[in-house]
Order: C-alpha cells, then sequence, then structure tokens
C-alpha cells in the first residue's frame, strides 16, 4: 500500500520523522517507543517484511561505535568499572542511556530512509525532489549517476575479476604474491584511472545522443501533477502525528 | 521538393589530424533506402556525424535543403534526421523509457498533451508501448534497440539513420528488427556490416574505404562483384 | 550488492538537530554557488560529464587493494574529481555521490547528508584544489607537480575532512572531542595514504593515455581566491580547534565555556517544563510503559488490517 502513494508524501514524511526523531530530545524512552511502533506500522503496512528492513538497517550499525566513550565519560552513577594498567575507566548508567538513546535515534532514522528507498521507484524519487525545488541541474545530474551506476559498477568488477584471473601464487618460493603495497596500489589506481577514461569517453557518446535529439544545453522536464486530496490528506495526518509526538517529547 | 540528404565535396579530418572523409558527395532523395558499407575505419561514423552537424567539415552538407552548417538551422535539421547510434546505453541516457522517448518532443518545446501523444505512437511504431514506465538497465539488447529507434521517432523526422542497428543482437531480435525497419516508409540510411541485411532491405548500396566513396548503386549489382567487395574488405552474402 | 560503510559517511542520530541544520545551509549555499558557476563556466557538455563521472567515482569506490590482512584501502574521490573537472563540478560530482549513497544505500543518513556533504564534498574539494594548485605552481608545470600534488590532496582531502567529522560529532556531544578527533584523524591518516596511492595510479595512467583530461581541470578560476579563502578558513578552523579541544577531557566545553557559547549539552537545553511528565499522569516509568502498550496496540492494529486486508483481496481473486 506504501508503494502506490505519491512519491513527494512519502519523501516529505520519511524526512519529516527523522527530523522529528533528531529533535526529541535524548532519554524521551516512551516518545521513542511510539515512534518505534510508527515506523513498525509503516513497515507492516508496506508489506516489505521488518526483518527486511532490520537486515539492511544493520549496515549503520558499526558507527555506533563512535558514541561508545559516552558510557564512560559521562558523569553518574557507576555502572561498572575495570582498571586497565593505570587507566581507570568507570562506566555509568547515565552514560548507557545516553548511548543507548543515539543508537536508539539512529535506528528509527535508518528504518524510515530503508522504508522511503525500497517503496520508491528512483525515477519518481527523482521527480519529488524537483518538486521540493531542488535545482533541475542537479537533479539531472543525479538521474544520469544513477542511470549509469550499475552499467560502471559492471566495468568496475569486470575489472577486477580481471586482475584476479592474473593474480596468482607461483610455485617459486622466493617471489612474494602480490608484490608491494605500491605496486598493488598502482595496479589499482590505474583501474580508476581506466573506468574514468571510460567514463569520459561514455559521456562524450551520451552528450551526442542528446545533440541529436536537440538537447541545447538547458533542462527540460515534464511537469508533475498536483497531488490528489487523499495523497493530501495522508501527508497532513502524517505530519499532524509527528507534531503530537514530539510536543508528547518535549511535556516529558 | 527537396533531396533528403545532400552531401557535396566533403572533407574532414580530426582536430589531431587524423583524415577522415576525403571528398565524400553523394545524393538521397526522399523514400530511398540506403545502405552505407565499407570495413572499420571507413569514415561511415563520421560521415553520419556531419549528418546534423555534431562534426563540421569542408563542404556542404544539407539535409532536407538545410545548411548544416548554419547554426540557425541546427534546431530543426535534428528534428528532421533521426540519428540511432550503434550503442543503445549510450542512447538511453533518462532515467526510464518514457523520459527518454519523451526527451525529443520536450526539447522542440511542444505542450504537455502532444508529448504524450508522440511518445505512445512512436513506441506503437516499435511494439514497446508495454515498456513506457520500464528502467532501461534491465532491458534486453533487442529491446534497447527498439527504443533507442523510438526515441528519435518520437521527432517525427524525415531520414532515419541508423548505425549498426542489427549488431550484437541474436536472430529472433535481428529478424524482429528488420521486420520493423522494413515496415517503416521513412527515408532510410544505414551503417552495417550486416551482408544480408543489405540483400534484403535496402535497393541502394554504397560502398566506402578510407574516407572515400567507391561505388554508389544498385545492391542488386554491387552485391555479386565479389572482386570488389573483396578488394575493400567485404564478403558477399552467401 | 556489496557495499561497505566508509568510517566517514555519518548515519541520523548522532549529530544533534542544531550542528546537522547548519551544515545543510552550508553545503546549501555552496552547492547553490557552484550550480551557477557550473552553468556559466563550463556549458551544456558538463551534465554528462558529471554525472557519469558521479557515477564512476561511486563504482570506483569498489576498488580496493589488500592493506594488511583483512582491510583494504579505497577512494573517496574528492581528489582525483577535484583534479579532472575543477573544483565547482567536483563538489557537484561529490554531493551526487553522497547523495545518492545516502538515499539508495542508506551510507550516511538523511539529515546528516548535510553534513556529509559538506565534509567530503565541500573540504574535501577545497582541500584537494588549494593543495594540488599550490604544489603543481611550485613544480612549475612539470609532471611531477601533478603526481606530489595529486597524492599529497588526496591525503590531505581525506584527513582534513576526518578532522571536521570528528568536530562535528563532539559538538554533537556524541563522542567526546578529546577521542574523536584524534581517533577520526588518526585512523583517516591511514586510510588517506590509500586515497594517495590509488589517486596517484590513475593520474599516471592517465596522465599516459589522456593528457589532456589531466591538464583540464585547471582552466583558470576567477573566484580561486573565494576557494582559497574558505579552505583556509577551514583547515585553520580545524586546525586549531581540535589540539585545543583534545587538550581538555571537557575540550569543547572548555572551549564553549571561555568563549561564551551556549552551553551545547544535550539536556537542559531542550527541557521547557522540565518537571511535567504526561498530565495526569505521575511517574516517567509509567509513561513509558503507557507508551509500550499504546505503540503495541497500533502495531497490531496495523498488522490485523493488513491481513484482513490480503485475505479480502485473495477471496474477491479466487
Amino acid at each position: 500500500m506504501i508503494h502506490t502513494l505519491d512519491a513527494r508524501v512519502k519523501f516529505l514524511l520519511a524526512i519529516g520523522f527523522i527530523l522529528t526523531t533528531s529533535l526529541t530530545p535524548g532519554e524521551r524512552w516512551p516518545v521513542f517507543i511510539l515512534l518505534l511502533a510508527v515506523i513498525l506500522s509503516v513497515e507492516v503496512l508496506s508489506e516489505l517484511g521488518i526483518l527486511f528492513v532490520w537486515r539492511r538497517a544493520l549496515l549503520a550499525l558499526p558507527f555506533v561505535l563512535a558514541a561508545l566513550p559516552l558510557l564512560f565519560t559521562t558523569t553518574g552513577n557507576t555502572l561498572f568499572e575495570f582498571y586497565m594498567g593505570k587507566w581507570h575507566l568507570m562506566a555509568s548508567w547515565e552514560g548507557l542511556e545516553r548511548f543507548a538513546s543515539i543508537a536508539m535515534k539512529s535506528w528509527l532514522s535508518v528504518q524510515a530512509a530503508i522504508l522511503l528507498a525500497s517503496c520508491t521507484p528512483f525515477p519518481e524519487l527523482l521527480a519529488a525532489m524537483r518538486a521540493v525545488r531542488i535545482p533541475r541541474l542537479l537533479v539531472a545530474i543525479f538521474g544520469l549517476m544513477w542511470r549509469y551506476l550499475f552499467v560502471l559498477v559492471d566495468e568496475a568488477m569486470r575489472l577486477m575479476r580481471a586482475r584476479a584471473a592474473r593474480s596468482s601464487t607461483s610455485d617459486q618460493t622466493a617471489t612474494r604474491p602480490g608484490r608491494d603495497i605500491a605496486w598493488r596500489a598502482r595496479v589499482t589506481g590505474g583501474m580508476a584511472g581506466n573506468l574514468f577514461l571510460r567514463a569520459f569517453d561514455r559521456s562524450d557518446r551520451i552528450y551526442m545522443a542528446m545533440l541529436a535529439r536537440g538537447y541545447d544545453g538547458e533542462i527540460r522536464s515534464t511537469p508533475l501533477y498536483p497531488l490528489t486530496a487523499q495523497e493530501r490528506l495522508v501527508l497532513t495526518v502524517g505530519f499532524l502525528i509527528l507534531l503530537l509526538l514530539l510536543t508528547l517529547a518535549y511535556l516529558l | 521538393m527537396h533531396h533528403s540528404i545532400e552531401i557535396d565535396h566533403l572533407t574532414f579530418a580530426y582536430p589531431d589530424g587524423h583524415p577522415a572523409l576525403d571528398d565524400v558527395s553523394l545524393i538521397i532523395q526522399p523514400g530511398e533506402k540506403v545502405a552505407l558499407i565499407g570495413p572499420n575505419g571507413a569514415g561511415k561514423s563520421t560521415l553520419i556525424l556531419h549528418l546534423n552537424g555534431i562534426l563540421t567539415g569542408k563542404g556542404f552538407v544539407r539535409v532536407c535543403g538545410l545548411d548544416v552548417s548554419q547554426p540557425g538551422n541546427l534546431n530543426r535539421i535534428r528534428a528532421m534526421v533521426g540519428l540511432v547510434f550503434q550503442s543503445p546505453d549510450d542512447q538511453l541516457f533518462s532515467p526510464t523509457v518514457y523520459d527518454d522517448v519523451a526527451f525529443g518532443p520536450l526539447y522542440q518545446g511542444l505542450p504537455l498533451e502532444e508529448v504524450n501523444q508522440r511518445v505512445t505512437d512512436a513506441l506503437n511504431a516499435v511494439r514497446m508501448s508495454a515498456y513506457i514506465q520500464r528502467v532501461s538497465h534491465h532491458l534486453s539488447v533487442g529491446e534497447k534497440k527498439r527504443i533507442a529507434i523510438s526515441t528519435v521517432l518520437s521527432m517525427n523526422p524525415e531520414v532515419l539513420v541508423l548505425d549498426e542497428p542489427t549488431a550484437g543482437l541474436d536472430p529472433r531480435a535481428r529478424r524482429s528488427l528488420i521486420n520493423l525497419l522494413h515496415e517503416m516508409p521513412l527515408t532510410m540510411l544505414v551503417s552495417t556490416h550486416d551482408m544480408h541485411l543489405v540483400r534484403d532491405l535496402f535497393p541502394r548500396m554504397i560502398i566506402m574505404d578510407e574516407g572515400r566513396i567507391v561505388a554508389d548503386g544498385q545492391t542488386e549489382q554491387l552485391l555479386y562483384n565479389t572482386a570488389l567487395l573483396e578488394q575493400h574488405g567485404l564478403e558477399a552474402p552467401c | 550488492m556489496l557495499y561497505s560503510p566508509a568510517p566517514m559517511h555519518i548515519p541520523d542520530g548522532f549529530l544533534s538537530t542544531a550542528v546537522s541544520l547548519v551544515l545543510w545551509v552550508l553545503s546549501i549555499v555552496v552547492i547553490a554557488y557552484s550550480l551557477k558557476r557550473v552553468s556559466a563556466d563550463l556549458g551544456e557538455r558538463q551534465v554528462p560529464v558529471m554525472g557519469v563521472l558521479a557515477a564512476a567515482i561511486f563504482a570506483g569506490q569498489m576498488l580496493n587493494f589488500t592493506v594488511a590482512g583483512g582491510t583494504s584501502g579505497h577512494l573517496m574521490g574528492a581528489a582525483i574529481a577535484t583534479i579532472l573537472l575543477g573544483p565547482w563540478a567536483a563538489i557537484l560530482v561529490m554531493t551526487s555521490v553522497v547523495s545518492i549513497q545516502a538515499l539508495i544505500f542508506q551510507d550516511g543518513g538523511l539529515l546528516a547528508l548535510g553534513s556529509n556533504i559538506f565534509n567530503m564534498g565541500v573540504i574535501g574539494v577545497a582541500v584537494s584544489y588549494m593543495v594540488y594548485q599550490t604544489i603543481h605552481k611550485l613544480a612549475g608545470g612539470k609532471s611531477w607537480g601533478i603526481f606530489a600534488g595529486g597524492f599529497i590532496a588526496a591525503w590531505l582531502s581525506i584527513f582534513i575532512a576526518s578532522l571536521a567529522v570528528g568536530l562535528q560529532l563532539a559538538l554533537s556531544g556524541t563522542s567526546p572531542a578529546n577521542i574523536a578527533i584524534p581517533a577520526m584523524g588518526g585512523i583517516h591518516a591511514i586510510i588517506g595514504m590509500g586515497e594517495g596511492l590509488i589517486t596517484l595510479g590513475a593520474l599516471v595512467f592517465l596522465y599516459a593515455t589522456r593528457r589532456d583530461l589531466v591538464l583540464a581541470g585547471e582552466k583558470p578560476q576567477p573566484a580561486g581566491a573565494a576557494v582559497w579563502v574558505v579552505g583556509l578558513l577551514i583547515a585553520l578552523a580545524l586546525t586549531v580547534i581540535s589540539p585545543l579541544a583534545s587538550a581538555h577531557p571537557d575540550g569543547l566545553e572548555w572551549v564553549a565555556e571561555q568563549k561564551g557559547f551556549l552551553d551545547t549539552a544535550q539536556g537542559p537545553l531542550y527541557e521547557i517544563i522540565p518537571d511535567y511528565v504526561l498530565p495526569g499522569v505521575s511517574s516517567e516509568a509509567v509513561a513509558t510503559i503507557l507508551a509500550g502498550v499504546i505503540g503495541t496496540l497500533i502495531v497490531f492494529g496495523v498488522t490485523l488490517g493488513v491481513a484482513i486486508a490480503r485475505r479480502n483481496r485473495q477471496s474477491s481473486n479466487a
């Protein structure tokens, strides 16, 4: 059901959700739980499967380490402590709460982003960007980049496979496979240069194709249809819910 | 009544000095179907790029009566001559099929309803109407080639110029493309190595080699001049 | 699809709203100016070039080489983009790369996108541009200037961008300054070597095959002075604040107090009516439990509704 919503609505609500999460002060657990309920509901409605979303959310997990020091630097009641040589590290409950808040906010936000990306075909997302007045030149660059993303990734994969096919260990014990870092880096750099060269050549051919169809430097696109009343309703209700939760967060 | 294409003593060399075209002259009448053949490096693609002003050389090139060297004519010329390049991936550069086919009419400044009508008609003509919202990346080569053709058809051109249309296609896709081209009443110039295609669809044949035209005549006669063909790195179809 | 998150893309939730919004504003200003400059300077050919180069940089980020054991070095791309396209187009290209990474692959948050664009796009490009131009001129146009300049520009772009990330994390209260900044700087001083080496390799290849492309990005930029000033200010600010912050355990708060800045701590700033909980409810624990119950009911209700709708759809299709 979510899939059929207009991309503009999804885009604005996703950003609204992330903004609401960010504006919610830390440690407002009731509000976090309600926000989680909201995003879980949307996940259910989208029929993507909650596990699907959560698995992709794991990608953002490693960054959580950046907040780990908070455990130890926030003053408060001792959670646990340990000694490492001369270092005395003391974790506090307050620190744990702050850390958990950050992890929670991050998790909520990434779920919203995953939903947006998975329920919206990219061409529609481009249209949504035009609708929120992102400059047409920039949207055009995004569009071209996306169109040739997978093509160039394929080319990169082919280059890597070619390198792998030529990378073997010889029987001679004196040789070191892969030689040294400098050589390996130069090979990789050569591959990158190759990729860029092909990109330049391809962009020339694309430019000729654009010229052949009348391109004159100005970016033109088809105008967007206005939102239906139903879509506007969804947008309004969505924002009201977010506003409600935010108000709740400040009252707590 | 104008010639569709008129090339008069065209000579062109690339900026790095590499000579590509040497005193090329030819005339194509409305409705003619002409095949341009020759070995790699003969200058076929270079010649094609002169037809809509992407490249300009010494001499005259007139398309539907308009001089290509006049910048003011270029917009109209590019709508009259539909150029389909060899690699469809470079020609389908928009996010969706609709965006690509609508590109030409949009840049002609047409209103939205007419743009949509042109898109529908062009996709119908190549039998790809169902693909209108698809993303071009996932299509097969045959499908991409058809859509590439529709991207120029939507401009309602008078002349269709195709560079290696059947290259890279499997037999079924090739057969279906040939049938498609057969149905179109447009003036056609096709650069190709596919000699069967030439024999089936193109009554007139121009042979190019080393930037020069070495023969220009009836396909029926030239195709069986084995000596001439071999002299220029070509083979007759069996 | 194989895609490993790079340590410089900040996800949502780690930066305070204030920091995110400030960096958004800065990025938008720079992007707007870059759009104007690109349209004026470089003409219609640039859209396909920028789009496809952005895709190439994204794809290039997948090229890696083993450094030691399981780690690998790979590319961010600001330096090579700046050298090949000039600063303004490079900013747009990096904006595109970082935005698509965030939108499609959730590599970096959406609210944090402003800072990611600023760090990797603006700072990355500005530092690359300044360093490359300096060394290139020092070499008097000889080829070693290109290669040395490329390597150092690439390395510095990563290093300084990482300091910016550390600073932003510290300002947001997510990570103490005396850990975040040295940690980011230290790690990226090493990662930056990979960037430097790959950039160097790419330049060597391109110099041999298409020298015109390598030399193209050097067209005289009339507002080059603006780039220098901005870049210099950024670099100065970071170099001054970072060690200052690192030297004090409560580094940034100490700086803030000294300068009379707003208290950057999260809690007190946001509490408007600190003693109020839910009206009619007496303790926060109860409020939490209540929220949990309400939340569960909502999700349950939605799941039920979807299941019913699906059953109806199936029975009407049968």
